[in-house]
């Protein structure tokens, strides 16, 4: 159930406290894990204390016994596909699955119609208007309408909130305006974070190259097509110092290697992987199901078993779902004309535990940093991504042992394009907590 | 109402839905096994869609070829009197068009042709919307041609009625597939241990991976030729026991049966290899066709380019089955249409 944020549940008022009760409080950035009672406060973290130790008094307490209590997750990659795509998500309704998955924070790509590459766009984007029900972290266009030609005005974006400049979907190739880009975000300590896509080798194509496709007959993009751009963005990272890269939706073992090999050289090289890439293969796709088409398409059983690695070694820094919603219209047609992209807020949590921590014995805490303080690392997201004293009060409660079925009917997003309808999950949120107030509940 | 005892039920082995046959005629139609997605339930498509080879069985491709033997056009037999058969076409097409057309009328049927050019398709109607549409107007199978591989799947997963695949993009042919086995048959007694050459552009073909899939199932040992750019070395995995080479002759050595593939000018500009290499590389010549055994078959899907893939005097050669493929595909398309609309017997 969604609560809204003028619902009655938590109604607006000053003073007002939540008191989390008896939760396995796991916060990676403050190296907690133990049981541990959370209160907030006018939407701050305003104490942290053994069980039943809390000097502070609540107006309202939540028993979170048998529960893992976690900083507010952050996705660093959504499509809510406003402005101009309302029909097939708005910011109301993708902040909405947002919080249904447990997300506190995310952060939209600027793919819209128009492209939000003016400040007055990025304004737009956080104004109250647009129902809002998690916070909203716009990424503006790092060029004119993503042409790949006139950089954008970066400063003014980032004063006006932006909190990088992407090109998602449009990669940009040209080795000028990728330099120059990372040379004026460095200035301004601002990520560039980029799709990593060789557009000019992967014309025509609809999902992996490999013996799937070979078999279905359709054109497949190489693994070389992404590493290559990885590997150039990483050696022009190097050239400036502060340039901060971001590598998006990762998906093979070859542009892994280029993330480590940036990582290990000074630059500031970042990355993440969406659920799908470490849950499913291109095999997956069956008989042309559009459900599994995405861009960076599903990868080889090397690649994911290589993402597994490096989610588990700490090289990538953050789950990301690439949350792409789309109508059906743009979905139940041919495989090679549909639209790329799946919806995923609301199956991340599922998906991780299900997959990395009950499948690949990855523990929690891992989990969790992937999900909160690392990506709020990646984009210096302050106060967010962990519950230390004074840290803004976005808490995820979920049921790591839950066991429960994904209904894509009943998605909160307005699209329904996952290839997880139906599947079966451990692990699901119970509650979401933004700015001291809970926006999300199970029934 | 009479009971039939066991009701037709679903057998899910392995994430594969078997449909366990019922007592009624049309049961027996089946052509096809649908692969279930662990995560999500695909509507279950028509009985009698013919979609491609790869998930055929062997006694169900077996059934087809017998069936086709029966089949005579000269000797109409009004097994499917008024029923209706839409050849929906969105790709160019002489002979699988004309035959699919004549066989539908040498089995009494009514046939209804529409071409994506003159129709709604053309003012943007979806592929899904114009198969309503044609269901509407009474179609009893669709035959359809598409640019876009798994086009055929996507109508047989929505629509009620069978759906027969006559070539989508780079994926399969099946009808082609077949009436090149019945025509190996027709000179060789079995397929298995048949030595088979495909030479050509195998990559974009949808005729050989419908061959490949065909003739493995059968133990013929198959031998692909072509340039990497026309057959990348994935290739070999779409089938068990499947033989990669560069060089012609080393494919068409001892075969007995050969089969090339057209090969488009369009396709070669954007490779390395030239009009003129290609031509001295892998042309079919009567000197390399000597190499295979004396009496090894040619075929070709069609259309061919003399001079292009084979040289003028192969085309025509005693040893050239092109034109019996040809005449062949119209008793196999009539038993695939009588298989589609439950009338095998």
């Amino acid at each position: 159930m969604i609560v809204s944020r003028e619902g009655d549940l938590n109604p607006r008022k000053e003073n007002y406290s939540l008191l989390i009760k008896g939760g396995r409080l796991i916060d990676p950035a403050a190296k907690i894990d133990a049981t541990m009672d959370v209160l907030l406060r006018d939407g701050q973290v305003a104490e942290i204390a053994p069980p039943g130790k809390t000097r502070g008094t609540a107006h309202e307490k939540f028993d979170a016994r048998g529960l893992v209590v976690a900083p507010g997750f952050i996705d660093l990659h959504v499509h809510l596909r406003e402005p101009g795509q309302g029909y097939k998500e708005t910011i109301a309704t993708g902040t909405g699955a947002a919080a249904a998955g447990g997300f506190t924070s995310v952060c939209c790509m600027p793919n819209t119609q128009p492209v939000v590459d003016s400040p007055e766009w990025v304004t737009w984007l956080q104004q109250p208007e647009r129902g809002a029900v998690v916070n909203v972290f716009p990424i503006a266009a790092a060029t004119h309408a993503s042409k790949g030609a006139v950089l954008t005005d970066f400063r003014a974006l980032q004063r006006a909130g932006a909190v990088g400049v992407s090109d998602d979907g449009k990669p940009i190739l040209n080795d000028g305006v990728m330099r120059e880009t990372l040379r004026l975000s460095s200035e301004i300590n601002l990520p560039v974070i980029q799709h990593a896509e060789d557009t000019r080798l992967t014309d025509r194509c609809s999902m992996n190259d490999g013996p799937t496709a070979f078999r279905l007959g359709l054109r497949g993009m190489k693994a070389a097509a992404e590493a290559s751009v990885v590997e150039r963005d990483v050696q022009l990272a190097q050239q400036f110092t502060g340039a901060r890269l971001h590598v998006a939706h990762l998906s093979t073992a070859d542009a892994l290697k280029a993330v480590r090999r940036g990582k290990r050289s000074k630059s500031h090289v970042t990355c993440e992987v969406t659920p799908h890439h470490f849950a499913l293969t291109d095999a997956d796709i069956g008989e042309y199901d559009t459900n599994f088409k995405m861009n960076p398409p599903l990868r080889s059983d090397s690649d994911r078993e290589a993402i597994l690695v490096a989610l588990a070694d700490g090289t990538v820094d953050a789950i990301a779902t690439d949350h792409a919603p789309h109508a059906a219209h743009e979905k139940v047609i041919e495989f090679e004309r549909a639209a790329f992209g799946i919806t995923g807020l609301e199956t991340a949590l599922g998906l991780a535990i299900t997959h990395l921590h009950r499948g690949h014995k990855m523990p929690l805490s891992r989990i969790v940093e992937l999900f909160t303080s690392g990506p709020a690392r990646v984009f210096s997201l302050r106060g967010r991504g962990t519950l230390i004293r004074g840290s803004h009060a976005d808490v995820t409660i979920f049921d790591a042992q839950k066991r429960w079925t994904f209904d894509a009917a009943k998605s909160h997003s307005r699209s329904q394009n996952t290839p997880f309808g139906g599947a079966q999950f451990t692990g699901k949120v119970v509650a979401t907590i933004v700015g001291g107030r809970v926006v999300y509940r199970t029934e | 109402m009479r009971e039939w005892g066991i009701a037709p039920r679903v057998l899910n082995i392995h994430g594969w839905v078997f449909r366990r046959p019922s007592f009624t005629r049309q049961s027996r139609t089946r052509l096809r096994v649908t692969r279930q997605s662990p995560w999500h339930t695909m509507k279950q498509s028509a009985r009698g869609s013919l979609l491609g080879i790869e998930h055929l069985g062997a006694p169900e491709i077996l059934g087809l070829l017998k069936l086709a033997r029966r089949m005579n056009p000269l000797k109409p037999r009004p097994l499917l009197r008024g029923k209706r058969v839409l050849l929906l076409f969105y790709e160019a097409s002489t002979r699988t068009r004309s035959s699919f057309e004549i066989a539908a009328k040498s089995l009494g049927a009514m046939t209804t042709l529409v071409l994506s050019s003159g129709s709604s398709i053309e003012k943007g109607e979806s592929l899904l919307d114009t198969g309503y549409t044609l269901r509407a107007v009474g179609a009893d199978v669709i035959v359809i041609r598409h640019p876009q591989a798994g086009a055929a799947a996507l109508m047989a997963r929505y629509l009620d009625i069978p759906v027969i695949n006559a070539g989508d993009g780079m994926h399969e042919h099946p009808s082609q597939a077949l009436l090149d086995a019945y025509t190996i048959l027709r000179h060789k007694k079995t397929l298995k241990g048949l030595q088979v050459a495909i030479v050509g552009d195998i990559y974009h073909s949808r005729v050989a991976r419908s061959a490949i899939h065909l003739l493995s199932k059968f133990g013929a040992r198959l031998t692909l030729c072509g340039p990497a750019e026309f057959l990348p070395e994935t290739a070999f995995t779409l089938a068990p026991g499947l033989h990669i080479t560069r060089t012609v002759e080393d494919a068409v050595h001892g075969a007995d049966v050969i089969m090339t593939l057209r090969v488009q000018k369009e396709r070669l500009a954007g490779t390395k290899i030239s009009l003129q290499d290609y031509v001295s590389r892998y042309q079919m010549t009567m000197a390399r066709l000597k190499l295979a055994k004396k009496d090894a078959m040619l075929m070709h899907p069609g259309p061919i380019i003399r001079g292009l893939e084979l040289t003028w005097e192969v085309a025509d050669c005693p040893q050239s089955a092109i034109v019996e493929e040809v005449r062949n595909g119209v008793p196999v398309r009539m038993a695939i249409l009588a298989k589609a609309l439950g009338r095998s017997r």
